[in-house]
């Protein structure tokens, strides 16, 4: 590695500066036990330099310590996708009420450690290295799970995360073993050029569906999502919002890099194809019972799991820029729809959708942004869920899974329930008289505005970000 | 065909929106309501240039065309006919109408009213000059949102039922319109609706897309076993919901059928018309049976809509240009008058502050003004010779019995329990037995403000019906043309051009 290599990791550089200053920030911690007068505020600012800095970078490629690494246009547009959503997350866990103000900066320090996790996931193109940046990405979460004063559903949470997290992983390592022993090889490269069909290489495509299962678990793709609405339940709001939008780049950017290895027809992508139908049918029928915003969002992201899983079936350059691109607008639409979740809640306590009640009145602003989300993930035009969607299904239609386009057109309908009883508590619902609100902050709804207003435009005009994933997955499959 | 002049089309479109974003700073709320109207009649001044619009063309006219998405061939597309121009003219013309009859219907959260007021003007406008499948789809689901909270936070007690069933329903059949666009792009290579019509497609494709586009349509019409939804919507709404919903979505599942099933899949249509027929024939008898029991005056019309959005669909699956022509002067003229009808029941709800026909009897002694416009519009609407009704239903009717006898035989009963609850409506609300009316006051001039320049529609259309027929007659035409067309292409493959003028004219209809 020569010393100009140093410019193919800009992005990540930031993010370790960043990771280093907090660190630095911890140890400066005085016998009392409160923090430096900054406190965490400027993460959020020097996360937005992450984001300018990875824009400026997408363009790079290259790769680095003997191909494990690999800069394209894939890599690039997922390290700026994760530095966005770090900097969305910092900015609403900056006034976080679970965490300690003693705290704070270890507990941002596990989100950036989190993300550069995510980021070296996004440029790995080599199966151990995919294994260790997993790793990287998925301790830190373990370790912040728990975190909510003393509350002992986070516990519970932050066990069910380790337990199936662990379990996952291991699983997937077993796979990997099952791959090395057959194809000979970790690089995926090379991998892309052997075959995957049962005939074949029974052993690999055992191996490979095992791997894949790490990543499935990330994902929260049924039956691989036990952990989801029981953690969001569990964990605190801002660090819920956290852990149901970043770690599923991370897993999006493995899988549409494993799936460019697979053609349509065989068998683990029929595999695929009956996970996602499952997936979203059953995320979005338990979603229907729930009362628990947190949890709603946590089915809802169960059938989204679905939804980005059928831009992988089709399996071609089309449909895979469909899934990154979904997985971007899914990132923007789930933090847009926590930010609301955050700021009401000035306690930290989980917000019911009784609790949803008025809040037209106390807070219009908020009320709208809530709304804007919950339509787009339910996949409403104007708003970009409709339009990522639409690149979905179109993108998979005719590639031999006509009838999952139309299990995931029926799903919408289905879903559109508890999406709308969330915009019907906020919009229809009188409050009850004796509760008090508190306010909500004036930046909470003007950067919740930014959110929702990013969503509309993306939804009206996609054209210039979809570019970018859509070079980038002609880099993948041509 | 194109247009060289300023973007007509998107102006109408977007301006209510771009108004929509100014109302949030406005603070006043009577100034809220002059701002919305104003913008209602400014809309109207902008749509003055439509009159540029040829009346002998056939084609799509005022054509604004740019890339949107080039990666998915998606395009901004717009363009207007003969049959878009008349919804469109519909839709501009109710806005000041509806913020008219909200005046003091409305109290509460005023702002936002007119916020969703306004986007359902600019929504609905997209949908009826849309020439692209995906800008069609996502106008008419964006309509979906304003009418749901027009009924869902401003309707009746049992408004939540309501709005969510509305919603749920219609946006259970557009999802498979959604499958249906995607597999016509795929199969087409385009979103662009004329690209797509001048494309024939095998028939076990046609059957499928047919199916799934019919079902989104006919859940919006509504027609007999998906119409449940309509009569908890209208019940419930608010009366500018109601107005909106009766005089333009309901029009536009018609306006889907004629623009997308008959032109794209006609071979499939051809295949389904007995069935869609029959499914009319029910809704037009079951609305009118229904209609007769009910003691809501909404509910009432609600089911009257049902029986006369039956003779809409019928007209359009004879296949003949007087059932065409007869299906679109009803529902233009159901939207008049229905929308008029609502607006009058909105007006007296909020004097004796219930539905119910008999807690309104006895208005002709106290307020015969409001007895006369509601008499008219009832007149109206049972299909009185002279008012704009009638053409359409006798459209309908000749078209219906010139293709079979037996099946005019069927609907006639149809239009005789039009009369039936119509009259005995009136009658009610006329010479019943007075309970509270005597201390009510007449029209005021707000009311007669909205109610006359649908009045004089009433009458125009109904006397002279010349140039209505005119401009919806060459697109009409185009529309059998190419059906004929390719539904013979692959029946019998040849199609001489001499055919093409014996479907042409009207010439057995007074004009």
């Amino acid at each position: 590695m020569k010393f100009d290599d140093i410019s193919l990791l800009l992005p990540e550089l930031v993010q370790i500066l960043i990771i280093l200053g907090l660190f630095v920030q911890t140890l400066m911690k005085s016998e009392t036990g409160a923090t430096t007068d900054i406190g965490v505020r400027w993460v959020p600012w020097a996360a937005a330099v992450g984001i300018i800095v990875s824009a400026y970078s997408l363009k790079t490629s290259g790769s680095l310590f003997w191909d494990a690494y690999q800069m394209d246009g894939l890599s690039q547009f997922f390290k700026m996708a994760v530095a966005l959503g770090f900097t969305i997350a910092t900015l609403n866990a900056v006034n976080t009420p679970t965490v300690k103000n003693e705290q704070r900066t270890d507990y941002f320090l596990f989100f950036a450690l989190s993300s550069l996790g995510l980021m070296l996931l996004a440029s790995s193109v080599e199966l151990i290295t995919i294994y260790i940046s997993l790793e990287i990405a998925s301790y830190s979460l373990y370790a912040i799970i728990p975190l909510r004063g003393n509350d002992p559903r986070a516990a519970e949470a932050g066990i069910k995360y380790i337990l199936f997290g662990a379990a996952a992983t291991a699983i997937a390592l077993f796979g990997l073993s099952y791959i090395l022993a057959s194809q000979n090889t970790t690089y995926l490269h090379i991998l892309a050029t052997k075959s995957w069909s049962w005939s074949a290489a029974p052993m690999a495509v055992v191996g490979l569906t095992l791997f894949m299962v790490g990543f499935f678990f990330k994902l929260a793709l049924f039956p691989f999502h036990f952990w989801c609405p029981d953690v969001y339940d569990g964990t605190s709001n801002e660090t819920a919002a956290f852990a149901a939008t970043l770690p599923k780049l991370g897993a999006v950017v493995i899988l549409i890099r494993l799936v460019a290895l697979l053609k349509p027809e065989i068998e683990i992508v029929s595999i695929m194809a009956v996970l996602s139908a499952a997936s979203m049918t059953f995320g979005n029928l338990a979603a229907l019972a729930q009362k628990d915003v947190k949890r709603i969002l946590g089915y809802s992201s169960v059938a989204h799991a679905g939804y980005v899983l059928v831009g992988l079936v089709a399996a071609s350059a089309a449909g895979l820029s469909a899934a990154g691109f979904y997985s971007l607008i899914y990132l923007l639409m789930n933090l847009t729809c926590f930010w609301v979740i955050c700021s009401l809640s000035r306690d930290g306590k989980n917000l019911l959708l009784d609790d949803l009640n008025g809040l037209y009145q106390r807070a219009p602003y908020l009320a709208f942004i809530l709304a804007v989300g919950a339509f787009a993930l339910v996949g409403l035009p104007p708003t970009a869920g409709f339009i990522g969607k639409l690149f979905l299904l179109t993108a998979a239609w005719n590639r031999g899974y006509n009838w999952l386009i139309i299990i995931a057109a029926l799903n919408t309908a289905i879903s559109i329930y508890y999406y709308l009883n969330i915009v019907r508590h906020a919009y229809t619902h009188e409050a009850e008289e004796n509760i008090q609100f508190e306010e909500p902050r004036r930046y909470s709804s003007i950067w919740g505005g930014v959110l929702a207003a990013s969503l509309l435009v993306l939804g009206v005009m996609p054209e210039p970000v979809f570019r970018w994933m859509e070079a980038a997955a002609r880099q993948i499959i041509p | 065909m194109s247009q060289t002049t300023a973007p007509i089309l998107s102006i109408l479109t977007f301006f209510p929106l771009a108004a929509c974003l100014i109302l949030p700073f406005i603070k006043n709320e009577k100034t809220i309501r002059f701002f919305t109207l104003t913008v209602g009649i400014v809309e109207i001044l902008l749509a003055l240039p439509l009159f540029r619009f040829d009346l002998t063309q056939p084609g799509y006219q005022f054509v604004e065309k740019l890339n949107w998405i080039p990666q998915w061939g998606l395009t901004y597309y717009l363009g207007m006919d003969g049959i878009s121009l008349l919804m469109v003219l519909l839709t501009i013309l109710l806005l000041p109408l509806c913020v008219m009859c909200s005046w003091t219907y409305i109290s509460k959260r005023i702002k936002e009213f007119h916020f969703s007021l306004l986007m359902m003007t600019s929504a609905c406008i997209g949908v009826f000059v849309s020439l692209d499948l995906v800008l069609f789809y996502i106008f008419w689901e964006a309509m979906l949102v304003p009418m749901f909270l027009l009924i869902a936070v401003w309707g009746g007690p049992e408004r939540r039922y309501a709005s969510v069933k509305f919603f749920l329903y219609t946006l259970a059949g557009s999802t498979m319109l959604l499958v249906a666009i995607i597999a016509l792009y795929k199969a087409g290579g385009t979103f662009s609706i004329p690209d797509l019509t001048a494309q024939t497609f095998p028939f076990r494709f046609q059957f499928w897309v047919f199916l799934a586009m019919a079902l989104a349509f006919a859940i919006k019409v509504p027609m007999f076993p998906f119409h449940t939804w309509l009569p908890a919507a209208h019940v419930e709404a608010p009366t500018a919901g109601s107005v909106l919903l009766a005089s333009i979505l309901l029009k536009m599942g018609a306006y889907g059928f004629l623009r997308f099933c008959l032109p794209i899949t006609p071979d499939a249509s051809v295949y389904f018309a007995p069935m869609m027929i029959a499914i009319s024939v029910t809704s037009i008898l079951y609305g009118g049976f229904v209609a007769l029991g009910q003691k809501d005056m909404k509910k009432l019309i609600a089911y009257s809509s049902v029986a006369h959005m039956g003779f809409v669909t019928l007209g359009i699956f004879l296949f003949t240009i007087k059932g065409f022509e007869g299906a679109l002067m009803v529902m233009l003229n159901h939207g008049i008058t229905t929308g008029a009808l609502f607006m009058l029941v909105g007006a007296i709800y909020e004097r004796s502050h219930s539905r119910e026909i008999t807690k309104n009897m006895g208005l002709g002694k106290y307020l015969p003004a409001y007895m006369f416009f509601f008499g008219l519009f009832a007149l109206s609407s049972l299909g009185f010779p002279g008012t704009n009704s009638f053409v359409g239903e006798m459209l309908v009717l000749i078209g219906v019995f010139k293709s079979s006898p037996w099946l005019g035989a069927v609907v006639i009963p149809g239009v005789m329990m039009g009369t039936a609850y119509m009259l005995r409506l009136g009658q009610k609300l006329a010479w019943g037995e007075p309970t509270q009316a005597k201390s009510w006051h007449d029209l005021n001039l707000r009311e007669w403000g909205y109610l006359v320049p649908l009045a004089i529609l009433v009458f125009y259309i109904g006397l002279a019906p010349g140039l209505t027929l005119k401009a919806i007659d060459p697109t009409l035409n185009r529309v059998l043309e190419r059906f004929t067309d390719k539904s013979k292409q692959t029946v019998v493959a040849v199609v001489t051009p001499t055919q093409k003028s014996n479907v042409v004219g009207l010439s057995s209809l007074p004009r």
